[in-house]
Order: structure tokens, then sequence, then C-alpha cells
């Protein structure tokens, strides 16, 4: 078992880690297209937040930088303050229109 | 080792992320976007960012999921209806996406001089990365203070009882609200 182990390859090429990434972005982006719920469409985004931070984590990876896991930190603090502030907004949208279905949620379409 | 990792946690990470867009009702969507970001920080380890690790565990799967998962049951948020959704999303949000994944795939495989990630490439340790943020980015962290504060009172005042409900008493009754919605 062990010699099954070392006979593989010991490191992964960093642009795995970012087709993973734009995947998981793509995903998101689809998610916020096909998703009916208000609260879903925020997850997607919330989705495509933690693909952009892989991606960070990627690269700060390959510089050797400190400062892009450093930005994925105010991403990360960001993203809580959005979230929040999003949600008190789904709660507030759904006392005065009882739905949570985007469709629904039309005053603002053209 | 690390092949072995990377591709469990990445496998773990599309497979949450497409039930989250399978899943019909917002709890399991929810449930499967905490998998994603608990796979997340095991790739964030991977790559040597252990605090980004701790933080994205406690941060993201733990205070905003749960704030998700309090709103889902909050607003009793049931199952969501199919339906086709818009023109603009079928006529150029798909074809849009497609070309972004094609871009950005071709670009990264073209890509010259990446690097690869190794078990024995060693960690940023928690203690290089405090030294550069107290530091250097001192400012940015106090304004993200004040960011966070100010998202703290705007949550309180946007989701405070009766407010942007023009027909409610202004919270005098804390049930209307309840049996307005339940008589429906």
């Amino acid at each position: 078992m062990n010699q099954l182990f070392s006979q593989l390859p010991q490191e992964v090429p960093l642009s795995w880690y970012l087709l993973l990434s734009a995947a998981l972005f793509s995903l998101g982006v689809v998610g916020f297209l096909i998703k009916r719920n208000l609260i879903t469409v925020f997850m997607s985004i919330e989705l495509m937040l933690n693909a952009v931070n892989l991606s960070f984590v990627t690269f700060a990876h390959q510089w050797h930088a400190v400062k892009g896991q450093i930005f994925v930190f105010f991403v990360m603090m960001v993203a809580a303050a959005e979230a929040a502030v999003g949600l008190a907004i789904i709660i507030a949208v759904f006392r005065a229109r009882v739905t949570l279905a985007v469709d629904r949620i039309d005053l603002m379409k053209l | 080792m690390h092949l072995i990792l990377f591709f469990l946690f990445a496998g773990f990470c599309l497979a949450g992320a497409i039930n989250l867009l399978l899943q019909s009702h917002p709890i399991s969507s929810a449930l499967s976007l905490i998998v994603v970001m608990t796979s997340l920080a095991v790739l964030y380890l991977l790559l040597g960012a252990e605090f980004l690790a701790a933080a994205q565990v406690i941060v993201y799967a733990g205070a905003i999921m749960v704030l998700f998962t309090l709103v889902v049951m909050l607003l009793n948020a049931g199952r969501e209806e199919r339906t086709l959704g818009s023109h603009a999303a079928r006529g150029v949000g798909f074809p849009a996406v497609v070309v972004i994944l094609g871009v950005l795939a071709t670009v990264i495989l073209k890509a010259q001089g990446l690097g690869v990630a190794r078990l024995a490439d060693g960690i940023t340790s928690t203690e290089e990365l405090s030294k550069v943020l107290f530091t250097e980015l001192l400012l940015p962290f106090e304004v993200t203070s004040v960011l966070v504060l100010i998202a703290i009172l705007g949550a309180v005042a946007l989701a405070r009882h009766g407010h942007g409900d023009p027909h409610d008493n202004g919270g005098a009754d804390p049930l209307g609200n309840r049996e307005r919605t339940a008589d429906r």
C-alpha cells in the first residue's frame, strides 16, 4: 500500500486549482441564472465569491506572497457584512411581498 | 498524498456545487453549500494557508451559513417552483457562461510558469500573516471593522419588525404579521 502511494505523483499543478476555481465560478453563475428562490440566488453569489477566493489563495502560493491571503481575509469580512445586510433585505422583501420567488418580485423589471 | 486529497476534496466541492443547483429545497442547497465551503478549507490548507482554512470554517461554514439556514427557517421557505426564467437568462446568460468557462480554461491551460503544489511546501504561518496585516495594512483592517459595524446597524434597521411593510401597525402588535401570513 505504501509503495502504491509513493508511486503516485506527489505534486499537483496549480493550474488544476485554477481550473477548479473557474468551474466553481461558472456553476455559481449558472445557479444565479436558473434558481428561482431569492435565498438560493444569494447562495450562488456566495459560491462565486468562494471560487474567486480559491484563485487568490492559489496565486498567493504561486508567488509566495502573503498579501494575496490577506486579500482573501478582507473578501471574507466583506462577504460576512454583505450576507448580513442581504439577508436583512430578503426579510424586508418577504414582509412586503410575502413571497421569495424571484419571478414575483418584479417591481423594477422592464 | 497531495494528489489524492486534491481529487477527493475538489470532487466534494464540485459535487456540492452541482447539488446546490439541483436541489429544489433551499435548506438542501444551504447544506450543500456548507460542504463546498468546508472542502475549500481543506484545499486552502493544501495550499499552505492555515489561517484562511480556519477562517473559512469559522466565518463561512460557521457564521454566514448559520445566518442563511436561520433565514430559510425563519421565512419557512418551501420548495421552489421551476419556471423557465427570463429570455435574457436563456439568450445571453447561458452562452456567456460557456464563453467565460471556455476562455478561463484556455488561458489557464496555456499559462506558462505556473508552479506546482506539494505537501512539503510548508505553510504560511499566522504569525507572518499578522505581521503584514497589523503593520502595513493596519488602515484597511480598521476600515473593515467600521464596515462590519455599519453592516450590523444596517441589518438591524432593515430587519426590524414593521419596517418595509406599509400595512403594518408599526410593531405595536407583534403577532400581526404572523396572523396575516397564516390566513393567506
